[in-house]
């Protein structure tokens, strides 16, 4: 049996507005979204801001309704039998929001320690063994308020694995964190995984889906995009190449032009400073490279590179495509 | 789950968090000076002495723990949502009543500050004889009193959970609640229209114990109804809870956007 089932989830916002609270505006931030995750699985939500994966975690964490749909964690409904999911779901999200300023770490986790109902007994030791895990140890009599933003976000972590959750959502857990941070949370998640406990986790960061995620799903404007493992995904869109090319100053109508060269796919413009990084996706065979200069008119190109797609490349186009 | 300790370790750790705010402090103590002022010299000018100047103190006193309460109880749970911790408090197992309720009993708690500081400043800086004539059931009708405003403040702060903006709900009841709680005016000159309300408002009769024990009386009976009504408060507050946090899950109202 699936650990989280989800079918057909939907949620929509309404807003109101007027004194007489009149509807106005309808939002369907999740649109009849399914996918499952199986015990010991580390599933990961991709999507641009707005695609509906925070929705999503909200809706299997008990914290909204769903619109229409259902979805069970643990064999228990989201709606009706939310206390039991609560027991045995932890929730981590990214940034510095979510903690007792004023009160010093091991406060914080002392409140959620009788939040969630770990045994006084355990309480102790408990906490020392996460501080431990999360390299907070030391600096946990210190107010939250003191703490750097990567102090709170291990310290979100602690919190969220107080209780040992058999189901963990991250929410972006690795936002503001520096490189050598990131690392340490994605070998910490690696070995909950490995200890059994199922987790989804949503990112931005390509390079952490393919490293830690089994299974994939983009969503893209509430709908899931495409799913499947990450190299599933890369093979999506691995019948071909990619092209990036390095110009200073895009002349006008240029991307027009290197998207009407037969064989290109998609055209993706990076800002770098005051240099543009076209990043070009061609048909399997398609040489489009000397193409592609000449539709740059006389403008100065930097490093011009070939290689093959990676998750990103994948994402991209999947995201652009729906 | 050990639902006593965990009433017991959310109100103390809340009352930590609260006292620790050097500005909050100073205006626990500050705020409270310019009210009982103002009643000490309306008294005065009036030349109550006596037993009337302790009613007066003791009713600033108590004026002092409601406004502590009844301000912060309901913008409270919008400074929660602010933080990002309402959420995380509604998806811990934990009853949110349960947790809610500690919550404002440690801002009635930090009301008694105030309570001590207008009790100090009408008898060093107006000399009113605090003559207590019963300490033990002045003490036990104080502490009746300050779980009573508790628990109002509960109710006033569950609503908060679902409407964003019930937060003014508490500024708004703080000034009326003075007058019809019986703080300084006597219950018996309000029109007889406002009386049943009085009545329905717990503090009402914790008041009226903490000046019965004052004056040497029995505060029993009065302490009883303000408890009775107290508990009153904790169970409608406890059934609104539940269906409270069902519709802000429904209206998605229990993060800022």
């Amino acid at each position: 049996m699936s650990v989280i089932a989800v079918e057909a989830l939907t949620r929509v916002f309404r807003s109101r507005s007027g004194p007489l609270r009149r509807p106005g505006r309808e939002v369907r931030a999740v649109d009849g979204v399914t996918f499952t995750v199986d015990r010991g699985e580390l599933f990961g939500l991709l999507g641009p801001n707005g695609a509906g994966k925070t929705t999503t975690i909200k809706m299997l964490i008990t914290l909204l309704v769903p619109t229409a749909g259902r979805a069970t964690v643990l064999g228990y409904d989201v709606v009706g039998q939310a206390r039991e999911i609560r027991r045995r779901v932890g929730y981590v999200f990214g940034g510095d929001r979510g903690l007792y300023e004023r009160l010093s770490g091991l406060d914080n986790l002392r409140y959620f320690a009788e939040l969630y109902g770990v045994p006084p007994r355990e309480q102790r030791t408990r906490i020392a063994e996460l501080l431990d895990l999360v390299g907070l140890a030391g600096r946990e009599r210190d107010r939250v308020e003191r703490y750097s933003r990567g102090m709170r976000q291990r310290l979100h972590i602690a919190r969220g694995l107080l209780h040992r959750p058999q189901v963990l959502f991250l929410d972006e857990p690795s936002i503001g964190i520096d490189p050598v941070g990131a690392r340490e949370l994605r070998a910490t998640v690696r070995r909950l995984v490995d200890d059994g406990t199922t987790v989804l986790l949503t990112t931005h960061y390509m390079f952490e889906a393919d490293e830690l995620c089994d299974r994939i799903a983009v969503l893209a404007g509430g709908r899931i995009a495409a799913s499947g493992t990450p190299a599933d995904l890369k093979r999506s869109v691995s019948s071909g190449t990619v092209v990036e090319v390095e110009v200073f100053g895009v002349p006008d109508g240029a991307i027009a032009r290197v998207h009407a060269v037969p064989g290109v796919r998609s055209v993706v413009v990076e800002e770098r400073g005051q240099a543009q990084n076209l990043i070009i996706r061609a048909e399997p065979g398609a040489e489009v490279t000397h193409a592609v200069m000449g539709c740059l008119d006389e403008a100065p190109v930097g490093r011009v590179a070939t290689r093959e797609p990676t998750l990103e490349d994948a994402y991209v186009e999947l995201v652009s495509r729906s | 789950m050990n639902l006593v300790r965990l009433v017991g370790v959310i109100w103390w750790l809340n009352l930590k968090m609260r006292s620790r705010s050097a500005f909050d402090g100073f205006m626990n103590i500050l705020w409270p000076l310019f009210f009982s002022t103002t009643v000490f010299l309306m008294f005065r000018s009036t030349g109550a002495a006596g037993g009337a100047l302790l009613s007066a103190a003791v009713g600033a006193s108590v004026m002092g723990v409601w406004s502590s309460t009844s301000t912060t109880a309901s913008s409270m749970l919008q400074q929660e949502r602010r933080q990002g911790t309402l959420e995380l408090v509604v998806a811990a197992p934990a009853p949110f009543g349960l947790v809610l309720l500690p919550i404002t009993l440690s801002m009635a708690t930090i009301g008694l500050y105030s309570m001590v500081v207008t009790i100090l400043w009408g008898r060093f800086a107006f000399g009113i004889d605090i003559a207590v004539r019963d300490p033990w059931g002045f003490a036990a009708a104080v502490a009746v009193t300050v779980v009573a405003i508790g628990v109002l403040g509960f109710l006033l702060a569950v609503t908060s959970v679902r409407y964003r903006t019930a937060w003014a709900l508490g500024s708004t009841l703080e000034l009326p609640v003075w007058l019809i709680g019986g703080f300084l005016v006597p219950l018996a000159a309000l029109p007889d229209w406002v009386r049943p309300i009085s009545w329905l408002l717990a503090p009402t009769w914790g008041m009226a114990a903490i000046r019965d024990a004052a004056e040497g009386r029995s505060p029993l009976v009065d302490a009883a109804l303000c408890l009775a009504l107290a508990a009153g408060y904790g169970l409608v507050g406890a059934l609104l809870s539940r269906r409270l946090v069902h519709s802000a899950r429904v209206h998605a109202t229990l993060a800022l956007s």
